[in-house]
């Protein structure tokens, strides 16, 4: 079962695409780019749809999904953490 | 199946073909809603178009709310229009615009008339016209006759790696067997403009591109009074999963697919000149750029959600599609296309694009989308600004 997708090989997030992901399980993830599977334990429960932390991401950097930068982490954000509107804000408005 | 060669639809007198055949009784004004739905109500068949605006509108608010309506009826998913308004003048007007198609139109206006007279008159011409429109037959056109636009919502991250790039397969798909294609929700690009931009067939469409989206980006920043969330994106973006505008936008933007280029860009409910793939400067609200969509002529609607949209058009099939798995559990019968075995690598993006396209075959050969059979008619006019 894929529990989570990524995008592109450079992106720092995921995005997980089942229900139900607990904190502390062993997630397989599909990166789309490459066609390769991917392994991460989570740390925090992470609802359908939701992101998380792909690489350990420092406050006041650059967040990259698509290959792009989709915002700054306001927060420091463990690797394996929900990444999301608490601790990621977008550069734009 | 895939893509197909021809489809069965309407032929309109000025060479375009419509996959629905509606007779529709189309309000000038607000002051009018009520006497085109009585006339709705006297004769079967036919679907008045309610709307809240028209009145002491002025400059480039008129013209769109002109250009809007006669484009509604002027759509090849229409065969006949009633119009009505409160005075003459305005009512020819939209008359006239959508007799330039050869479609059987007439206007009548309420003042030295009052409601019950003008239903009455309305209501004989109506009857005329949906006996005419039922008695028209299907017949067979090619590919390039069919126009298709698209807009997402209630996005979330599903969209983005799934129901959207289904779209952006079809898309390509589509483009490459010559349509005419439409994208647009310039607010919604934020992020990705320079992506869009870099798609841009000729110089001279990226500066027009660029101009537009950089236009809609300093109206947003002259009115915000915060950072926009829960605005775009929207309270249900965030609750499924979406961050930020610069993550919507670059979900978003997989609706283009990957090898189609941007051949022009549009005013809000402007018709396309030609084949391609062209942008309309519009809101990224649902119901109000798939109005517009259908005011540009565009006949069938590609429509992907995440968290599950339920919208639909008076006069516009609208598909919906999700990748989302607990959407397509919860909202079934607003699904008209489940792609969420993508996500699982149950079957590939061609293969997905492919069942896509037998939704969209099926749904101009007149097979009834959800949003129809459900009866959802959203039809929402862009306005510009204040009126007079």
């Amino acid at each position: 079962m894929v529990h989570f997708i990524v995008h592109n090989k450079q992106d720092t997030t995921g995005v997980v695409v089942v229900e139900g992901v607990e904190a502390g399980q062993e997630l397989t993830g599909w990166l789309i780019d490459t066609d390769e599977t991917l392994g991460i334990r989570v740390r925090d429960a992470i609802p359908i749809g939701h992101k998380l932390a792909l690489t350990e991401i420092t406050e006041g950097s650059d967040v990259i999904k698509y290959g792009e930068v989709i915002g700054r982490a306001v927060a420091a954000i463990p690797q394996g953490a929900h990444l999301h509107v608490h601790n990621v804000k977008t550069k734009r408005w | 199946m895939g893509l197909q060669n021809t489809f069965w639809g309407y032929h309109r007198d000025n060479g375009r073909v419509g996959v629905r055949n509606h007779v529709i009784i189309l309000p000038v004004d607000d002051l009018s809603n009520a006497a085109c739905e009585a006339v709705a109500n006297n004769i079967k068949g036919t679907l008045a178009l309610p709307h809240p605006y028209g009145r002491l509108q002025f400059g480039a608010d008129l013209e769109l709310h002109f250009r809007t309506l006669i484009g509604t009826g002027a759509n090849p998913n229409v065969a006949a229009v009633i119009v009505i308004g409160i005075e003459p003048g305005w009512t020819q007007r939209v008359v006239d615009g959508i007799a330039a198609t050869g479609k059987p139109v007439s206007g009548f206006s309420i003042e030295l008339n009052g409601d019950i007279n003008t239903i009455a008159a309305a209501s004989r011409s109506a009857k005329e016209y949906v006996q005419y429109a039922s008695a028209l037959r299907r017949t067979e056109h090619p590919i390039t006759d069919l126009w298709v636009s698209t807009k997402c919502g209630e996005s979330d991250t599903t969209s983005g790696c799934g129901a959207n790039p289904t779209v952006g397969n079809a898309f390509d798909k589509l483009y490459a067997a010559g349509t005419t294609l439409l994208f647009g929700e310039t607010s919604e690009i934020t992020g990705g403009e320079q992506i869009v931009a870099a798609r841009a067939r000729t110089p001279e469409i990226r500066e027009q591109f660029l101009k537009t989206w950089n236009a809609y980006n300093d109206f947003i920043i002259a009115n915000k009074t915060n950072d926009l969330s829960e605005s775009q994106p929207t309270k249900g973006n965030i609750i499924g999963g979406l961050t930020t505008i610069e993550e919507k936008a670059l979900g978003n933007i997989q609706k283009i697919g990957k090898t189609c280029t941007v051949d022009g860009v549009l005013e809000p409910a402007e018709t396309p000149t030609g084949p391609g793939l062209w942008f309309m400067d519009s809101s990224s609200a649902a119901a109000e750029m798939v109005t517009l969509a259908a005011a540009g002529g565009f006949v069938v609607h590609f429509f992907p959600t995440g968290q599950g949209n339920v919208i639909g058009n008076p006069i516009l099939p609208v598909i919906k599609l999700t990748a989302n798995p607990r959407t397509v559990r919860t909202m079934r019968e607003h699904i008209d296309y489940d792609c969420s075995g993508l996500l699982q690598r149950e079957y590939n993006l061609d293969q997905a694009g492919n069942g896509l396209l037998d939704v969209l075959f099926d749904t101009a050969n007149g097979r009834l989308t959800d949003a129809e059979a459900l009866g959802h008619r959203e039809f929402v006019l862009t306005k510009l600004y204040r009126s007079a």
